[in-house]
């Protein structure tokens, strides 16, 4: 009989795989939760861009009342608000009231040094007495290439970015692993396909579809920075960019065969949560990390070695020119071989629990079947 | 033709199938019956490669069913499920794919088949907002989409009303008659017996029986038989070998030592005039099930 029927050639596992990360992404795709959260996320990643070149552009001199032959000596500075005033008595009331934050007026006396007197309300003002200082020849060893605070923001910003991919998706993928158990379509499914096609196909699928945001948000953050006019910015921060999302491509899908994995061991989408919570941590540990040690060298160099915190470690290290040429790449072997060993034991964990319905899979039994 | 030859599997020490070995033939319903726990599933499952046997084998025509081969199988597990949000067409398009169906192939074979099942007018929507009864008709779907050459269905009648019984009914009875094999499993004893040929009755993970309906009826019979005639039977007593348990006037059911004495009674039966009815009581599936599972 089967001569009266058109034969159906089994599709490769590529093919396969294929057919369920395309489900995967239509799926995604059509929930509004999904596209709600892309959303903000992208939102916030221009907005932090735009807030920032506004910030830097407003920065407002300080104010000061100057009263005759003292003009000389501020105006070179090119540091300051300048507010002439007639006399020292008109400057003394407008530091009274706060209209400035200091007056310089003539000194009084004939050794000061500069020739000028500093007023203020309350306490020396630092800055003005910084900026008309005269401060001796400094000789910096070892210039750093960026400067701390605009390192910290990076840091942050990576660290973020993957900690909020990686959990959104890693739930995604988890929930999508239970909903097949819960539902059973598990069963129809295992039927047609290996098993390991069909992780494969929803790890893919997720992967392509966080690789897809990072690649959105790094895009939107460099227009940003190119349109407000921060091409320098840009300059120092591209190269890490391009390399976050390459260790991102690699690391998501490490942790995606984690959350698939785990997932697999519970039936019900209560469970999920807890049945996941030790890959939550994995993820985040390095964005703690790099929040407090991103300013110590060692603890960073360890951190873009260690394939869970590899896909931020790195990428900062490159944005501060500590790492080597050839350090990124040895990385990227290092992630790319862990993610392979961690997606053999995730597929053997996943096909050994995927049928098991009702209480939670222990760890010992998914291994050993 | 499908054989399982020798299949055991244990769940740790629990033994749950015993060399259990039968035949589903080209073209034959094959009634999978056992009570709750005998096997069913697991036997199922292991025919699907779902499960991997501990020794035994399943053979297709002779060789041993491959993967590849296993998308030719239609499957409707016992648990049922569906992707809940997914819209039904889209989802019988999908499971046709994955089976190796074109696109094109896939679709058609979907609106066809949604036709014949009555859920036409459902094929926008999604799985969740189907009513439990088209659930289940979509779920019988999803086991057919991809024309498949072997059939196996854990319970297909559960949960249907019993329009949908027939409509499903005449959809298997298609399938056998173009020569698929079909094994389904069900507690619905009269449904069994009204549509297998061939019936496997599993109990304790072993098999207790196994061969076409006919022939295990014939050997579960009783040596009872019921005439009915135009005139008084009360002669019938008198006949040699023969027992009378019930009489009433025209009516009569009487067990034979042999067959030659139960047809003597028939021949003289006629010649005393008609004889309207004349027939061996045949056990029903559930006696029969109910005998051969004590």
């Amino acid at each position: 009989m089967s001569t009266t029927r058109p034969v159906h050639t089994a599709p490769t596992f590529a093919q396969s795989v294929w057919l369920v990360s395309n489900r995967e992404i239509t799926a995604r795709l059509r929930s509004k939760s999904f596209l709600i959260a892309t959303g903000i996320l992208l939102l916030i990643s221009v907005a932090s861009v735009i807030v920032g070149s506004l910030v830097s552009q407003n920065e407002s001199l300080t104010k000061v009342a100057v009263v005759g032959t003292a003009i000389s000596v501020v105006e070179q500075t090119e540091a300051f608000d300048i507010v002439e005033s007639d006399t020292v008595t008109d400057a003394e009331a407008l530091v009274r009231d706060g209209t400035v934050d200091a007056a310089v007026v003539p000194s009084d006396s004939a050794d000061s040094l500069l020739g000028i007197t500093v007023i203020a309300l309350d306490s020396a003002p630092i800055d003005v007495l910084g900026t008309l200082s005269v401060s001796p020849d400094v000789k910096i060893l070892e210039p750093a290439s960026q400067d701390g605070f605009l390192a910290y923001l990076v840091a942050i910003g990576f660290g973020i970015i993957f900690l909020m991919s990686a959990t959104t998706f890693g739930a995604t993928i988890a929930q999508s692993v239970v909903e097949e158990k819960q539902t059973r379509i598990v069963e129809i499914l295992m039927s047609t396909i290996s098993v390991r096609a069909l992780l494969a196909g929803k790890v893919l699928g997720n992967s392509l579809m966080a690789f897809g945001q990072i690649v959105s948000i790094g895009l939107l953050v460099s227009i940003g920075l190119a349109v407000t006019g921060q091409r320098v910015l840009l300059a120092d921060v591209g190269p890490a960019i391009v390399w976050f999302a390459v260790f991102f491509a690699f690391g998501f899908v490490l942790l995606a065969a984690l959350y698939a994995a785990t997932a697999s061991m519970v039936s019900r989408q209560e469970d999920v949560g807890s049945a996941t919570s030790p890959v939550l941590f994995l993820v985040m540990i390095p964005y703690f990390m790099v929040v407090f040690f991103n300013d110590n060298p060692l603890v960073l160099a360890i951190m873009s070695y260690v394939p869970f915190s590899a896909p931020v470690g790195m990428p900062v290290r490159i944005f501060l020119g500590d790492a080597e040429w050839w350090e990124p790449v040895l990385s990227l072997i290092v992630l790319a071989l862990s993610t392979m060993v961690v997606i053999l034991i995730g597929s053997r964990i996943y096909s050994n629990a995927l049928l098991r319905m009702g209480a939670r899979v222990s760890l010992r039994e998914a291994l050993h079947k | 033709m499908l054989d399982i030859r020798g299949v055991t599997k244990s769940y740790g020490t629990r033994e749950v199938l015993t060399d259990v070995s039968f035949t589903v033939g080209d073209g034959r319903m094959t009634g999978f019956v056992g009570a709750n726990g005998a096997g069913k599933t697991t036997t199922m499952r292991i025919i699907l490669g779902v499960l991997s046997p501990d020794t035994g084998t399943v053979l297709i025509d002779g060789t041993p069913v491959t993967a590849n081969d296993r998308r030719r199988f239609g499957y409707m597990p016992e648990e049922r499920g569906l992707y809940p949000k997914m819209k039904v067409a889209e989802q019988l398009v999908y499971l046709a794919r994955l089976h190796g169906l074109s696109p094109a192939s896939a679709r058609r074979n979907t609106d066809d088949l949604l036709e014949r099942l009555g859920l036409g007018a459902r094929a926008g929507d999604t799985v969740e907002s189907l009513s439990l009864g088209n659930q289940q008709r979509a779920q019988i779907a999803a086991a057919l989409v991809h024309d498949p050459e072997f059939l196996v269905l854990d319970e297909p009648f559960s949960g249907l009303d019993p329009l949908a019984v027939e409509v499903v009914m005449s959809v298997l009875a298609g399938y056998a008659a173009q020569g698929t094999p079909v094994l389904f499993s069900s507690h619905q004893l009269d449904i069994v017996e009204r549509l297998c040929d061939d019936l496997v009755i599993i109990a304790d993970g072993e098999i207790r029986a196994n061969g076409s309906r006919e022939a295990l009826r014939e050997q579960h019979s009783s040596p009872r038989f019921e005439i009915r005639t135009a005139g008084d039977t009360g002669w019938i007593r008198s006949e040699p070998g023969i027992t009378v348990i019930d009489f009433d006037g025209d009516f009569a059911v009487f067990e034979a030592e042999t067959d030659a004495a139960s047809q003597a009674v028939l021949h003289h039966a006629i010649t005393l005039g008609a004889v309207h009815t004349f027939s061996q009581q045949r056990p029903s599936l559930a006696t029969i099930f109910k005998e051969v599972i004590a």
